[in-house]
């Protein structure tokens, strides 16, 4: 197990340096000069040099390379020039709006999908199950930015119950909470109900029930725990996007989260913290991947014990 | 050793008597987009303390739903009783609902799988689920639930079992699988076991060992037992009777030995054939041609029919049903018109 988790760790690194050098490449392939977007297409030659010198652009690329990698091994991952401050700051400011949002995004999923999943899959084929699987690929097929649209439409500008922009409160996240939710719960109830379905069929169940056990036990002991193992990774994975910012939810309700920032400084062409923006994304992403596979080893002996 | 046995204990005095469970007549149904399948049809057996009966046939022919009808394990809302009796103890289980069924299931009627590793739960320690009996069904604590489990461990042969009760099934091998899922039927002592293709899934020296074990267990409890099998060599040294069932009907049923030496069914003659004998080492097997007819489009009359090397028009008109062939001995049953033919000929 700590061979298996030294293993990961030592491919975590690469990936998150293979993820480094393509944003840094991308970043400056996108034509667009930073020196004129902060000082302005009339600015004069040297104003733009120097700005560029400051910058450390006037460099060549290889050296441009090496500074930022250098950088981001310690933790310093440039200032921001449109915002004056250090990117890992204003990332800082930003990741813990949008990890309560993804909390509670993920919490809400969970909470409506597993009795709705529940109910689908113990009343397969019937009304309740028709219903419940007709719902929720109704809802996963409307598209994230209309429904924010239209609840913002709803409840902040006719009904100006909730308020519509900006982190204000409790009642700033129902709404974003909602839009987030919304599909994960359809994808979530599905893989619930059929991941139980599935289970159900299988020759343990039989087991369970010839030694005599109420259904109540056999479908919530015995069931549910192996139905929990793939949804487990999902949820994790969802987890991982959420906390990678909800770039068009958080950009629909204003809401400053790292998917924000994100679009804010790609507009402004602010290398520095979209580089460190999509790092911690990726980082985020890898470490939440790392957890869930723990955890699936956790609820699956089977993997756990397999060396 | 002997701690958790309740039951009864002595083999001599309950051998005798009344049968413990009777079916009659059963009639299972099951819908399917195509139609209705009638997957048994008018099955009756019986089974007496201390005895064992095996239920013989292909896969399809109904033994495993005859297995699932007792246990109330029919696929819902797909397969359903729609006729006979499951008589146990002056209670008619054909008629209950499952959730009443389900209060005799492992204190009085217990049954084992065909494939012991997915018959075990994947998440759980072998140990909880052994205890799962005690723990559930007679609400002890789980110090003393586990202790039971580690004694039934032991009874039915896990070595090393102090510490093994605390692996999953997956760290076990085939036949011990079998024998953990064999400590967990017996748990709550029953007085009938099911065993539905114990056996199969296990290597030959394997299948052996496991006979033996249900068999040494069968003459320390007195329990009777239902052995659905396909491979009419590892009944033979358990069972002294025997049930043959061919498309959802029993086709022959008496004491094994008569059966074997004198089959008064083809399709009996035609299993018994197919066996790899010591005889016949270097020839060709003999299977029975054919194939077992679809349920949903049985033809008239005998279903064996189409596959029987003897049938006459009779046969493709008029089902027979079981009846003892003239001149032999009352308990071998067949239903087949030609069974005298079919006994003279042996």
């Amino acid at each position: 197990m700590v061979g298996y988790l030294v293993r990961r760790l030592f491919l975590a690194v690469f990936v998150l340096w293979g993820v480094a050098t393509v944003v840094f490449l991308i970043v400056r392939v996108v034509p667009a000069d930073p020196a004129l977007l902060i000082a302005g297409s009339d600015a004069p030659a040297e104003q733009l040099a120097q700005i560029r010198q400051d910058l450390g652009l006037d460099q060549s690329l290889l050296v441009q390379y090496g500074r930022f990698l250098g950088g981001a091994v310690t933790g310093d991952l440039g200032q921001s020039y449109s915002m004056k401050q250090p990117a890992v700051s204003l990332i800082g400011q930003v990741l813990p709006n949008t990890a309560l949002l993804a909390v509670l995004a993920c919490a809400v999923a969970l909470l409506l999908a597993f009795p709705l999943g529940l109910i689908a899959a113990l009343r397969a084929n019937r009304a309740v199950d028709r219903v419940v699987t007709t719902g929720s690929l109704f809802t996963q097929a409307l598209p994230n930015f209309w429904i924010g649209v239209v609840l913002l439409l709803v409840f902040s500008r006719t009904l100006k119950w909730l308020p519509s922009v900006g982190l204000d409160g409790p009642k700033s996240l129902i709404l974003p909470t909602i839009v987030l939710a919304l599909p994960f719960v359809s994808v979530l109830t599905r893989m619930i109900r059929n991941g139980l379905l599935e289970v159900m069929g299988e020759s343990y169940i039989q087991t369970a029930r010839a030694k005599g056990l109420p259904e109540r036990i056999v479908i919530f002991r015995h069931a549910v725990r192996n139905a929990a193992i793939p949804v487990i990774t999902i949820v994790g994975l969802q987890f991982g996007t959420l906390l990678g910012g909800a770039v068009v939810t958080e950009s629909v309700f204003s809401f400053p989260g790292i998917g924000r920032l994100l679009v804010t400084s790609i507009q402004l062409r602010d290398y520095n913290v979209v580089q460190a923006c999509v790092l911690v994304i990726a980082a985020v992403f890898v470490i939440i991947n790392l957890v869930v596979d723990l955890m699936y080893g956790f609820l699956d002996p089977r993997v756990r014990l397999a060396k | 050793m002997t701690t958790t046995q309740t039951g009864p204990l002595n083999p001599s005095t309950s051998m005798s008597g009344a049968p413990l469970l009777s079916v009659q007549d059963l009639t299972v149904e099951f819908s399917t987009a195509a139609g209705v399948a009638r997957a048994l049809d008018g099955v009756s057996f019986e089974v007496s303390a201390g005895e064992t009966l095996a239920i013989l046939g292909e896969s399809g022919s109904g033994k495993s739903t005859t297995a699932q009808a007792i246990m109330a394990l029919l696929p819902k809302p797909a397969g359903a009783i729609t006729g006979g009796k499951i008589l146990y103890a002056g209670r008619d289980l054909a008629a209950e609902p499952a959730s009443k069924v389900r209060e005799v299931c492992g204190t009085e009627i217990a049954m084992i799988f065909q494939d012991p590793l997915s018959s075990l739960n994947p998440v759980f320690r072998v140990g909880a689920q052994v205890a799962e009996p005690f723990r559930r069904r007679r609400g002890m604590g789980r110090r003393d639930a586990w202790a039971r489990a580690l004694d039934l461990l032991k009874r039915v042969g896990i070595p090393d079992a102090e510490t093994r009760i605390n692996d999953y099934p997956h760290q076990f091998s085939g036949g011990q699988r079998q024998r953990i899922m064999i400590a967990m039927a017996l748990a709550l002592d029953p007085k009938v076991l099911i065993a539905d293709e114990p056996t199969t899934a296990l290597d030959v020296t394997v299948q052996k060992q496991v006979m033996n074990l249900l068999a040494d267990l069968q003459a320390e409890t007195g329990m009777a037992m239902v052995l659905i099998s396909h491979d009419l060599g590892v009944v033979a040294e358990v069972a002294k009777r025997a049930a043959i069932m061919y498309a959802g009907r029993i086709v022959e049923t008496g004491p094994i030995r008569d059966m074997y030496d004198h089959p008064a069914h083809p399709y009996t003659s035609g299993l018994l054939d197919s066996i790899p004998s010591q005889s016949s080492v270097g020839g060709r097997l003999k299977p029975i041609v054919g194939s077992p007819p679809n349920l949903l489009n049985l033809p008239s009359g005998c279903a064996f029919n189409p596959r029987c090397p003897f049938a006459i028009d009779r046969c493709r008109e008029l089902a027979p049903t079981l009846r003892t062939p003239e001149g032999w001995s009352e308990g071998h049953q067949a239903a087949c018109h030609l069974s005298e033919e079919m006994l003279a000929h042996v």
